[in-house]
């Protein structure tokens, strides 16, 4: 195997084929919590990739001197130092944000993609690959949780709010507040689900017919 | 040569019902509630009904070509599913709101799913749903006053119950014509008992579903509906108001989401009017009739396999296995 190559993977794959959301469905209490604006999302995923990336480097580097049995409660342990140190720097930084987000934030320690990334990827990879999926992953769930808060602070505001800029000025339409709520994350998300797994479909079976053709070639 | 003999599985006998028979029949029985919707609150309630079916059928002719199913806008179950949400919606409502409630009623309770037959809830009512916690504004004030054709300030009949405890003054005949503010295709009771029995002596819908679940509502609230005493509610009133009939009429029956069994049938109405009970005397909502039925939807499943009647020669069968337990000892 070469070994580049498969770093640059492990960082791609996060996106489409190992996405969080979509494809391993894990990680969903945030997704539907707080996506209700993209800087909800944003900032939630900014915190993810942070701790997720730690913890997979710390993961990593430790995993020869974990014990099997009580890996999980080490694993937890390494996931909730850099919970702490995002969780005290949004505090000082960003009390708004903080205040938004509330419990979410401390709750990123029990968040499935950072445990399952540890159980089944840092705790069998090298440091430099466990980075580099820290990241992948991460970037991945961001976009989604952007791209989910976009669409229902889109429909269920109207507007799409960045600082103290508003696309567009003034709604255009009367906004629906069901898509603020859980029921309006479920649909949202359903619907991304459906329409990324019908585009990979496709692709696949293009794929497949591509093939196929130049196997008929031979 | 081998053509003679034509080999299928069960049934072998096949009835005159076409799905679109029944869909026909369902709609001429939602005419004169539609009709008394018109007459009562004028041209706008005319618009809605027509953006809904409208919206309705074009959702399920875009999403079927989309996604290159059949297209079955034939069946005409579209039209009832536009019927239904736009007769649930207050007549005063801008446009938008039945051509988006349509189109999620279709595409997202229905197509989504597969379509007539595999949706687990009522799409018109998942429809009236969805719009009343998208813009729950419109849903709870656009009211007209009937005959005057103007937009009406109050509260609805049950709203007033709500906020006051008391019902107000409203004879049984204005009951009956649907002299009151209320939804489009709720309040002319007489329209609706009209197409109900049309429905029920067709043999298109149960009377159980329907019986149990006015049934469980008359009693409830006679029960429990005054505060302070039992047994002195006005349970009349309480099922002549709100949606009650034509939910239990038209909304609960749908054949995909009721229970196929009699006795299923009779519970699932008693459960659908059981929870619009609990929403109405104790809930925070005025009126619970479009949760009821979907949730009793969502049991239906679990009433299917639970309520199984029993099959010829049961009694027989457990005879027989008393005695050899017998015999054995």
């Amino acid at each position: 195997m070469n070994g580049k190559r498969s770093l640059l993977h492990d960082f791609t794959k996060g996106f489409i084929e190992e996405n969080a959301t979509f494809r391993m469905v894990i990680g969903m209490c945030p997704t539907l919590a707080i996506t209700t604006s993209v800087v909800n999302g944003f900032w939630m995923g900014v915190a993810v990739i942070f701790v997720l990336t730690v913890s997979n480097v710390l993961v990593s580097a430790l995993r020869k001197q974990t014990p099997d049995e009580i890996r999980i409660p080490v694993f937890v342990i390494l996931i909730a130092a850099p919970v702490v140190i995002v969780e005290l720097v949004m505090k000082a930084y960003m009390p708004a944000m903080y205040a938004t987000m509330g419990v979410f934030v401390p709750l990123i320690v029990v968040n499935c993609i950072i445990i399952a990334r540890s159980e089944a990827f840092a705790y069998r990879n090298p440091v430099l690959n466990s980075l580099m999926d820290g990241l992948g992953i991460g970037g991945g769930y961001t976009i989604n949780l952007v791209v989910i808060g976009g669409i229902r602070e889109f429909l269920g505001t109207g507007q799409i709010v960045f600082g103290s800029r508003a696309f567009p000025a003034k709604p255009f339409f009367e906004p629906a507040a069901v898509m603020l709520t859980p029921p309006g994350g479920f649909v949202t998300l359903g619907l991304l689900m459906t329409i990324l797994n019908i585009v990979i479909q496709r692709s696949e079976q293009k794929k497949a017919a591509r093939e196929a053709a130049a196997t008929a070639h031979d | 040569m081998g053509e003679k003999l034509l080999i299928t599985s069960s049934p072998h006998l096949k009835g005159p019902n076409s799905v679109r028979g029944i869909m026909l029949e369902v709609i001429f029985s939602l005419v004169p509630a539609s009709i008394a919707a018109v007459v009562l609150f004028g041209f706008h309630a005319l618009l809605v009904l027509l953006a809904s079916v409208a919206s309705a059928v074009a959702s399920e002719a875009i999403f079927q070509k989309a996604v290159k199913r059949e297209v079955t806008v034939g069946d005409f179950s579209a039209v009832i599913t536009g019927m239904l949400l736009a007769l649930s919606l207050p007549p005063g409502v801008p446009l938008f709101v039945p051509v988006i409630g349509s189109a999620f009623a279709i595409m997202i309770a229905k197509q989504i799913f597969g379509g007539l037959g595999t949706n687990f809830v009522n799409p018109a009512l998942a429809g009236r749903a969805f719009v009343m916690a998208a813009w729950t504004m419109h849903m709870t004030a656009d009211w007209i006053s009937p005959f005057a054709f103007d937009a009406a300030s109050g509260a609805t009949p049950l709203g007033l119950l709500k906020e006051t405890g008391q019902a107000p003054g409203l004879s049984i005949a204005d009951l009956l014509i649907g002299n009151r503010l209320g939804s489009m295709g709720e309040t002319c009771i007489a329209a609706l008992l009209l197409g109900g029995a049309y429905l029920i002596v067709r043999g298109i819908i149960d009377w159980r579903i329907p019986a149990g679940f006015l049934g469980i509502l008359f009693v409830g609230t006679w029960i429990f509906g005054k505060s302070g005493a039992y047994f002195q509610g006005d349970g009349l009133t309480a099922i002549l108001l709100g949606g009650a009939v034509l939910g239990g009429f038209f909304m609960a029956t749908d054949y995909v989401t009721s229970p196929v069994t009699a006795k299923g049938r009779l519970y699932m109405g008693m459960g659908a009017g059981f929870v619009t009970l609990l929403i109405r005397l104790w809930g925070s909502y005025p009126e619970g009739v479009t949760y009821g039925i979907l949730l009793m939807n969502l049991a239906t499943p679990l009433i299917d396999r639970f309520v199984v009647p029993k099959y010829y020669g049961y009694m027989h069968d457990v005879a027989l296995r008393k005695k050899a337990r017998a015999g054995g000892r």
